[in-house]
């Protein structure tokens, strides 16, 4: 182990965190205008840098400032060491969960592999359900040392719920276990290839349910939201929380729906692969591939300038203020820049590329289907959150142990038959 | 030290600097001086009615009893979905598979057990 070593692991760590660590302001604003979006209302427009908006982006940095200089509240039954460790757990359990999840097949650049995973281990999935178990202790000891009642019963809550759905969430990776035959999600990954019928979420329909709703149920997330019901327990666990404390927590779910999502791309969705396209036809035809994304984000542009810019000339001196020249500032640099990258596309038709730049394009392609796959269901998950109204306690345990742990065992009854027989 | 054991080493470093930076920096920016109103546990602006920590119902210790045993269970599962292809293609899949599935038959009756005891139920 060289320092090279070191220094290129410490930027892959810095890479992913930082990664994980941006979709959470993101989610937030997305859940904020989509919930808006979906009550018929406007959301988040108000926040300004110079008189630019951004669609009410500004508010999750305004939110930082606004929570980072707000007192550290700590009422007179709180128990001090176990108050501040709750939200630390509940972030660096949720931080430390991606370390396994590889983003893309390993770059080979000559005799140089660069491998986008934090750690290879050969338990793979069983790290992160190891970990993941361990959140639990976050919201118990958050709830415990809060000396309130309603955080009291919402820890309590939140405990035998999660402790309730891993069981379920645990048998139903089981299945995929024994079609797989490995931890390893790169081999998981591979063992799905390219065609969407060989993909898990088909094969296995009975396991991705299960999985996806044990998620919600993991991530206490409506409709599972039940520790921190508004309406019975004011915010439930965290209700005695403040300031960065509090927001920390919130990050901790949001997280933790991104690593979640990450998890069912790998497990049920084939990763990163597209579906009817192997990743030796991209390898061998990756200048097509180049092109394609090339002329599609020259285009992409030009649409997105010529878009903000007819709204600049339809809408203006609508507000009378810095507002109206929003659609200029970003119009006319989308336009150019489309423009400029079409302009360009000259250059990898006349120029012989580095040989650098094939199994560059293949790796930047298998990231950003990832990333699509993902991003698409941590929408699911917000979509989901502002449609179902909330369970019942005795309702959420009912369908906890009575109807997904039955559920759970018979699917790995079935599963077996269909490894045996299939 | 393994590269693996390298990666997870510098990603808990991260991630506990970053927890505990979030936390020193909040409390190094906030407000210093607590109000009255921060000592009282919060309970809709009364005065709380009862003291925290009070006795708790069975039903959550139960629960948590329970899910010891099931999730012992999913362990014992583990090591033998991962095989199970394995001695399928060896052609020992069905003595392997009958052997799990008397394992599971017995965590069955131990679920109808509890299911019939009621240790399941939430309405009084």
């Amino acid at each position: 182990m060289t320092w090279f070593d070191v220094g290129l692991t410490a930027l892959k760590v810095v890479i992913i965190q930082m990664m994980i660590l941006n979709i959470a302001p993101l989610l937030i604003w997305v859940e904020r205008k989509g919930c808006a979006y979906i009550q018929d209302r406007r959301g988040p427009n108000r926040a300004t840098i110079l008189g630019l908006r951004l669609g009410g982006l500004f508010h999750a940095l305004a939110d930082v400032v606004k929570l980072i200089t707000k007192a550290d509240s700590e009422n007179r039954e709180v128990s001090r060491p176990l108050f501040i460790l709750a939200p630390l757990i509940a972030v660096f359990i949720s931080l430390i969960t991606v370390a396994i999840v590889p983003f893309t097949e390993p770059l080979v650049l000559g005799n140089f592999t660069f491998n986008l995973q934090i750690a290879d281990l050969s338990a793979g999935l069983l790290y992160v359900l190891a970990f993941s178990s361990l959140a639990v202790y976050a919201l118990l000891l958050a709830g415990w040392s809060s000396g309130g009642n309603f955080s009291l019963i919402g820890a309590l809550r939140a405990a035998s719920q999660m402790v309730s759905y891993e069981i379920s969430m645990g048998l139903s990776v089981v299945a995929i276990f024994m079609v797989g035959g490995s931890f390893r999600l790169g081999d998981l990954v591979a063992i799905q290839g390219e065609n969407p019928f060989d993909w898990f979420i088909v094969k296995l329909p009975i396991a991705f349910i299960l999985f996806f709703t044990a998620l919600f149920a993991e991530t206490n997330r409506l409709p599972f939201d039940l520790p921190e019901g508004e309406s019975e327990l004011t915010a439930g666990y965290h209700t005695e929380y403040s300031s960065m404390r509090f927001a920390m927590f919130f990050m901790g779910e949001y997280i933790h729906i991104t690593v979640g999502s990450l998890l069912i791309t790998m497990l049920f969705l084939g990763g990163w692969n597209l579906p009817y396209v192997s990743t030796e036809w991209l390898r061998s035809h990756s200048s097509y591939a180049l092109e394609i994304i090339w002329v599609g984000a020259a285009l992409f542009h030009v649409v997105i300038g010529a878009y903000l810019i007819r709204h600049y000339v339809r809408r203006r001196g609508f507000w009378g203020d810095a507002r109206d020249r929003e659609g200029l500032v970003f119009g006319i640099p989308a336009l150019f820049a489309g423009l400029a990258l079409g302009a360009a596309y000259i250059v990898p038709k006349t120029i012989l590329l580095p040989w650098w730049v094939g199994p560059v394009t293949v790796f930047g392609i298998q990231m950003g289907v990832v990333l699509a796959k993902t991003l698409f269901f941590c929408w699911v998950f917000i979509w989901v959150r502002w449609t179902l109204p909330r369970f019942r306690y005795d309702q959420l345990m009912r369908l906890g142990w009575k109807s997904l742990l039955p559920l759970a065992l018979a699917n790995i009854v079935l599963t077996g038959v269909m490894v045996l027989y299939g | 030290m393994t590269l693996n054991g390298l990666g997870l080493f510098i990603l808990f470093a991260f991630a506990l600097l970053l927890a505990g930076g979030m936390i020193a920096l909040s409390s190094v920016l906030g407000r210093q001086k607590p109000s009255a109103g921060h000592l009282i546990p919060y309970e809709c602006g009364i005065d709380p009615v009862a003291k925290p920590r009070h006795r708790l119902h069975v039903k959550f210790f139960l629960i948590a009893v329970i899910f010891i045993i099931f999730d012992v269970e999913v362990v014992f599962l583990y090591p033998w979905a991962v095989v199970f292809r394995d001695f399928v293609a060896r052609g020992e899949g069905l003595f392997v598979f009958l052997e799990m599935m008397i394992f599971l038959g017995v965590l069955v009756i131990g679920l109808l057990y509890l299911w019939g005891r009621g240790a399941l139920e939430w309405e009084e």
